[in-house]
C-alpha cells in the first residue's frame, strides 16, 4: 500500500467538489426516484449508502491505516446477528440474551446500533490484538481466518437461526420516523454514512490520523519518534469495525434479514472491492465504489447473470491503470497539507 | 571537551552480547557516550556497527548486557519507549513518512514527545502546538523553505536534514547517527559535517560513520569496532597512531583519507 496517496480532508478542491457531487448525487437518487412514483429505488440508494457505509469503515484500517483485512465480513455480520436477534426476541418476547443475565430484544435501533457496533468494536479488538502482530500475507489470512470461524459458528448455532439465518418480522424502528417509509429509512442510512465519513475526515487530520497513516506508511518511523504503532493500528481497527458493524446493522433492517452469507469470505471481498473500485484511502472512494457496484448489480445484473465478469473486469483496470480508484480519476492524486 | 570520567554518561552500554548463531556480532562491548560529547564508532564492514545500533534503539534484543540512557536502564524497552526516554536517531537509508509533507514529519516528532496522539477532533495544521515548534525545527535545520512539500519530493540531502531535524525535534538526551554521510555524495559531506558541528555541545552524539575526514572532524573520542568486539577507544590523535587500528581497519592506508 506504500503507493497508495492518502488524502485528508482540505485542500484539494478537486477532490472536494468530486466528494460533494457524490454525496449529493447520492442524496438526490431517492429523491428522483419517489418522484418518478418508483420506491424500488428508494431501496437501491439504501442499499448503496449501507455497502458504502461499510465500505468507510474497512477504508479506515485499508486505506488509511494499510491493514489489509479480509475479515470485514465478521463485523459487517456481527452488526447484522445484533439487530436480527434483537429484533426476534422483541417480537417474540424471549430475551436476546438468556445468560449470564437477561437481555432483553428491542426494536429500536438506537440501543441496536450501539450493540452492534460494541460488539463489532469487541470482536475487532480481540482479533486485531493477535492479527497485528503480524503484517502483510499474513495479516490477510488472519483476518480471513477469524471471519470464517465466526462464519461456521453462525452457521452451527440454531437458536440464532444456524444455516437459515433470522428474519426480521417488523423493521426496527427510530424513535419519532416510520422506518418502513423507504425515503425515511434511506435519510436514516444516509445521515449514519456522513456521520461516518465526518468522523473519517475529522480524525485522520487530528493527531490520531497522523498516527495512523504514519503506521501505514513507516511504522519503524512512527516507534522512532516515540509512538507505539500498535495500540494506534489497534485504534483504528477497532473503529474501522465498529463502522461496518452499524452498516450490518442497517442491513440487516434493509433486507428483514440476516444470515450466515453476511459473515462470509465474499462479502469480505466485497467490501473491499467497494474500496478498491471508488479509491484506496480517499475519503468518499468507498462511497464512489459502493454507487458504482450496486447500480452495475442492477442495471448489469437485469441483463445476465455474469455480472460479476464485468466488475471483474473493471477491478481489474482499476488495479492496473487507475491506484487512486474513481476518485482518484476524477480528482486526481491526493495531497496532503 | 568532556573528559571522561567527570560527568554521568547520558548513554552507558556495558557487557553487550549478541550472536546470530555461532557469529557473535557484539561480544562484550562496553561504552559510554558523556554529555556534550560525540563519539564516533568505526569499523570495516562487518564489524557488527549496524548490529550495535539496532540493540541500542531497540530493533534488536540483546543476548545479554545492558543499556542506560541517563541511568536509567533501557534494555527491555520498546523503541518507541527509547524514544520517549530521550533516544532519537537517524538512519543508514532515510526513513520518513514520504507521503507527507516535512513539516508534517517533524509534527509527527513534537506529537511524539508529547505523548499524545489520541487526538480526534483538532486538526494537526491548525494545532499550533504541533506547528509552531515544528516550524521552529525546521528553520534551524534550513528546511523552512521547503516545509510543504511531500517528503517524497525532497533531496537526498534535504532527506538528511529533515530526519536530523526530526530527531531534534524530540529534544533527545542523545542522538544516535547511523552513517549519516551514507549516500549525500563528496558534495553534501562538507555541508551535513558543519551541521553536526553546530549541533555539537548541545547534544551527546553517537556517531557511526565510514567517512574519516568527518569522523576525524567531528569526534571528542573514536571508538574501533573490529568482530563485535572495541580493539580501541580514544581521542581522534591516538586513534590516528595507532598500529592495531591501521591493521584492523585503515589498513595502512592514510586514515586522513576515506577509510
Amino acid at each position: 500500500m506504500a503507493e497508495t496517496a492518502v488524502h485528508i480532508g482540505r485542500g484539494h478542491g478537486a477532490e472536494r467538489r468530486v466528494n460533494a457531487a457524490l454525496a449529493l448525487g447520492l442524496l438526490a437518487a431517492p429523491l428522483a426516484a419517489l418522484a418518478l412514483g418508483e420506491p424500488y429505488y428508494a431501496n437501491l440508494a439504501s442499499r448503496a449508502a449501507i455497502l458504502a457505509l461499510a465500505g468507510v469503515g474497512l477504508n479506515l484500517a485499508l486505506g488509511y491505516g494499510g491493514m489489509v483485512s479480509f475479515g470485514h465480513a465478521a463485523f459487517f455480520g456481527i452488526g447484522g446477528y445484533a439487530a436480527g436477534i434483537a429484533a426476534q426476541a422483541a417480537f417474540s418476547g424471549v430475551p436476546a440474551i438468556g445468560w449470564p443475565v437477561a437481555i432483553p430484544g428491542t426494536a429500536n435501533m438506537l440501543p441496536i446500533w450501539l450493540a452492534a457496533m460494541a460488539l463489532a468494536g469487541l470482536a475487532a479488538a480481540g482479533i486485531g490484538a493477535i492479527s497485528l502482530r503480524t503484517s502483510g500475507v499474513y495479516f490477510i489470512m488472519i483476518t480471513l481466518a477469524f471471519a470464517q470461524m465466526i462464519y461456521y459458528f453462525a452457521i452451527s448455532w440454531p437458536e440464532y437461526g444456524g444455516e437459515d439465518g433470522l428474519s426480521i418480522y417488523v423493521r426496527n424502528g427510530f424513535p419519532g420516523l416510520d422506518s418502513y417509509d423507504p425515503l425515511t429509512f434511506f435519510l436514516i442510512c444516509y445521515g449514519c454514512l456522513m456521520l461516518a465519513l465526518g468522523f473519517t475526515a475529522l480524525a485522520m487530520r487530528a493527531r490520531v490520523g497522523a498516527a495512523l497513516m504514519c503506521a501505514r506508511m513507516n511504522a519503524s518511523r512512527l516507534a522512532t519518534v516515540g509512538i507505539e504503532p500498535f495500540p494506534v493500528k489497534l485504534t483504528g481497527f477497532v473503529i474501522s469495525a465498529m463502522i461496518t458493524g452499524l452498516a450490518g446493522a442497517l442491513f440487516a433492517d434493509l433486507n428483514g434479514f440476516v444470515g450466515p452469507s453476511m459473515l462470509g469470505w465474499h462479502t469480505s471481498g466485497e467490501i473491499m472491492v467497494f474500496v478498491i473500485l471508488g479509491g484506496v484511502g480517499r475519503l468518499f472512494g468507498p462511497v464512489a465504489g459502493a454507487v458504482l457496484y450496486v447500480l452495475m448489480e442492477h442495471v448489469l445484473g437485469g441483463l445476465t447473470g455474469h455480472w460479476q465478469l464485468v466488475i471483474g473486469l473493471v477491478l481489474l483496470g482499476v488495479v492496473l491503470f487507475a491506484r487512486g480508484g474513481l476518485v482518484g480519476l476524477l480528482a486526481g492524486e491526493a495531497r496532503h497539507g | 571537551m568532556a573528559e571522561q570520567g567527570l560527568a554521568e554518561p547520558v548513554l552507558e552500554i556495558r557487557n553487550l552480547c549478541k550472536s546470530f548463531g555461532a557469529l557473535k556480532v557484539t561480544d562484550d562491548l562496553s561504552l559510554t557516550l558523556l554529555p556534550g560529547e560525540i563519539h564516533a564508532l568505526i569499523g570495516p564492514n562487518g564489524a557488527g556497527k549496524s548490529t550495535l545500533v539496532a540493540q541500542i534503539a531497540g530493533q534488536l534484543a540483546q543476548d545479554s548486557g545492558q543499556i542506560f540512557l541517563g541511568g536509567r536502564e533501557i534494555s527491555g524497552l520498546s523503541v518507541a519507549g527509547r524514544a520517549r526516554l530521550g533516544l532519537g536517531r537517524t538512519f543508514q537509508v532515510s526513513s520518513l513518512a514520504l507521503e507527507f509533507s516535512a513539516l508534517r514529519n517533524v509534527m509527527l516528532a513534537v506529537q511524539g514527545r508529547a505523548g499524545a496522539s489520541f487526538g480526534f477532533f483538532t486538526p494537526v495544521l491548525r494545532d499550533r502546538r504541533l506547528t509552531e515548534p515544528a516550524r521552529a525545527v525546521l528553520a534551524e535545520f534550513d528546511l523552512a523553505s521547503r516545509a510543504d512539500i511531500p517528503a517524497a519530493a525532497l533531496s537526498h540531502g534535504e532527506l538528511r536534514q529533515l530526519e536530523l531535524a526530526m530527531a531534534f525535534a524530540l529534544e533527545p538526551k542523545v542522538l544516535l547517527l547511523d552513517e549519516p554521510m551514507a549516500g549525500i555524495g563528496a558534495g553534501g559531506t562538507p555541508a551535513l559535517t558543519r551541521v553536526l558541528e553546530g549541533l555539537k555541545g548541545r547534544v551527546a552524539m553517537l556517531l557511526i560513520e565510514h567517512d574519516m575526514d568527518a569522523v576525524f572532524r567531528l569526534a571528542d573520542r573514536i571508538t574501533v569496532l573490529s568482530e563485535g568486539r572495541a580493539i580501541f577507544s580514544g581521542p581522534p590523535g591516538a586513534v590516528r597512531a595507532s598500529a592495531v587500528v591501521r591493521d584492523v581497519y585503515l589498513g595502512g592506508d592514510d586514515p586522513g583519507g576515506e577509510g
